[in-house]
């Protein structure tokens, strides 16, 4: 590209000599910044953007998490004591932040299967579809469109110990209700985000169909495959990449879970049933100004994050053949 | 049989049955809880049996909107919400088009760079950033309950700075070459040649951009506790969580707010909605 633009000579496309690249002009910016230093001034802004937004406290939350940090005035000069891993072993100690982390596996379990399952599903169901289109696409993205604040209403009046759904199923109803019962709070959570997020996950797996040759499922069908087999042998491995994402966007969701055991079950109840980790960060860091253990918190879930996501790369993203 | 008459691609009576049957459960599975917000909102005493899927005329009250409103105040509510997603739209669709159009159209040291950088931004969990966010925003740099605060993390969404680039890779080259001979500066044709051609990606990046912030809960929840500057999503969970089992009829409240903060969107949605492509957020997404 550059060596192109190099070797034009300046005159033949720009007959009339207004534009640049005129040699000799603003020599020392363009070898700074390139060709069109331009770029630089309009990048600016977000680059300073994603420094202070994302890459500051990146690094500011390891700080925090080695040091006994706390609330000060601002502007005040205090001395925070580093203090190793001290924060580390507190919070792998204690039993409310083990209780939330095997929460958030429970609701992982049920809910990145769930997701993956439905969305394909419905995803190759709503694909090939003549009528209704644009009415059935709508269905499917209102819940994703909608505040989770909004929706999380209905879920409650739903599921509370007299709602409809208590009432549909009667004497098969869990006792205590759902949101309530230690038992049934993180499923719940974790059926409402399933279908809260649906519509999403939906949209990447239209888009990835686009881009299965028609010519497979022409052949499989020459071959006598059913609409079945043709599914698992021809969309299933067609859309590969598609469902590493679709995994490693609902895990990382996941593990964010916040406004929902927030309302849902009244801040992680019953007895931190259904407390996420970030509910815990919440607390200990803000609510209780211990934010150095918070930051803790964060790193040990972003690290497990990145395994669970490692393996399932590795599993399910499998051997790309070029 | 006729499985063996069809040609490929077409499918059986019974599969195009079964496929109707599934998107149709999935449909009414998905737009059911609306609907039942809707009733459930406008209904004097909660009624939980299936009689109370209908509506019922000896049941129905426009109370509960007044009830909320007496509690949390709906207008500044939507005031707050509209100023929150203003910035970061405006933030969003300025800079995020400068930042797309530099890294499709203009050759710069450093432009490999920063297109991974936005797509690295994607991956970092915000929960890792909560924290330290809260304490330089709402501590160092003193802006707890003010709008600044909130828009600050969201000001630039880099989805929608990877969906300008993708647009702005379609134009053919020759087109900004054209403009060039023609003597148009860079702004110029950014302002005249570019920004028209990629007007489907601004509206889908303008839904996107409205949709994210307008529906955030923990951000704003976190920085602001002065009711006045709450956006309504906040100040509808607060009263979720702390006040509603003070009312008369709490769920018909909940639901009448759940309806106040869930229209703008849904509007918008149905009005745009054949803009939210899935090649478009895909690409985003994945890059």
């Amino acid at each position: 590209m550059s060596s192109e633009t190099l070797g034009r000579p300046a005159g033949v496309r720009n007959p009339r000599g207004t534009t640049p690249p005129r040699p000799g002009k603003r020599p020392g910016i363009q070898r700074l910044f390139g060709k069109h230093p331009l770029g630089v001034l309009f990048s600016a802004p977000y680059l300073i953007f994603v420094g202070v937004v994302f890459a500051y406290p990146l690094v500011f939350a390891v700080y925090m998490s080695l040091h006994d940090y706390f609330f000060a005035a601002p502007g005040a000069v205090v001395d925070r004591p580093f203090t190793g891993i001290d924060n580390y072993v507190t919070a792998l100690t204690d039993p409310r932040v083990l209780r939330s982390f095997l929460n958030v596996g429970i609701f992982l379990i049920i809910n990145v299967p769930l997701t993956v399952v439905l969305s394909l599903v419905l995803a190759t169901a709503l694909n090939r579809v003549v009528h209704f289109r644009s009415f059935l696409r709508v269905a499917f993205y209102v819940p994703y469109v909608t505040a989770s604040v909004a929706v999380v209403g209905v879920w409650l009046f739903l599921f509370n110990g007299g709602g409809l759904v208590s009432t549909l199923l009667g004497p098969l109803a869990p006792d205590p209700a759902w949101l309530i019962n230690p038992a049934w709070a993180m499923p719940t959570i974790a059926l409402f985000v399933t279908w809260k997020q649906l519509g999403f996950y939906i949209l990447l797996y239209l888009a990835a169909l686009q881009n299965v040759p028609n010519e497979l499922y022409e052949s499989a069908s020459t071959d006598g495959a059913g609409a079945v087999r043709s599914f698992f042998s021809v969309t299933v491995p067609g859309v590969r990449p598609a469902t590493v994402l679709v995994l490693l966007i609902s895990t990382i969701t996941g593990a964010n879970l916040f406004t929902e055991p927030y309302l849902l079950t009244g801040g992680g109840g019953p007895n931190g049933a259904s407390a996420s980790p970030v509910l815990i960060m919440y607390q200990q860091g803000i609510q209780q100004g211990k934010p150095g253990y918070a930051a803790a918190i964060g790193v040990v879930l972003v690290i497990l994050v990145l395994v669970i996501a490692l393996l399932q790369n590795r599993f399910v993203g499998g051997r790309e053949e070029k | 049989m006729a499985a063996t008459q069809r040609l490929p691609g077409q499918i059986s009576r019974g599969q195009a049955i079964l496929r109707g049957t599934v998107l149709g459960i999935g449909a009414l599975v998905f737009l059911f809880p609306f609907y039942y917000m809707v009733i459930g909102s406008l209904q004097t005493s909660p009624d939980t049996s299936l009689a109370g899927l209908f509506p019922n005329p000896a049941n129905i009250t426009g109370e509960n909107y007044v009830n909320i409103n007496e509690r949390i105040n709906l207008f500044t509510g939507l005031v707050n919400s509209g100023i929150f997603t203003a910035g970061v739209l405006i933030g969003t669709t300025v800079f995020g088009l400068l930042v797309g159009y530099a890294l499709a159209v203009l050759e710069w040291r450093g432009r490999g760079a920063t297109f991974a950088l936005a797509l690295l931004v994607q991956v970092v969990p915000f929960q890792l950033l909560m924290i330290p966010l809260y304490v330089m925003i709402a501590r160092d740099y003193g802006l707890g309950d003010t709008h600044l605060g909130m828009i600050l993390p969201f000001a630039i969404n880099s989805t929608a700075v990877i969906i300008f680039r993708q647009y702005f890779l379609q134009v053919p080259k020759e087109m900004f070459d054209a403009a060039r001979i023609d003597g148009a500066g860079e702004l110029g044709l950014l302002w005249r040649v570019a920004i028209p051609l990629v007007r489907p990606a601004l509206v889908t990046v303008v839904l996107l951009a409205f949709i994210g912030p307008w529906n955030e809960f923990l951000w704003p929840f976190l920085i602001t506790k002065d009711a006045s500057l709450q956006p309504l999503a906040v100040s509808l969970a607060n009263f979720i969580s702390n006040v509603a089992s003070s009312t008369a009829n709490p769920f018909g409240a909940i639901l009448a707010g759940a309806c106040v903060l869930a229209a703008p969107v849904v509007v918008l949605f149905l009005f745009f909605q054949q803009y939210f492509i899935s090649t478009d957020i895909g690409s985003g997404v994945k890059g």
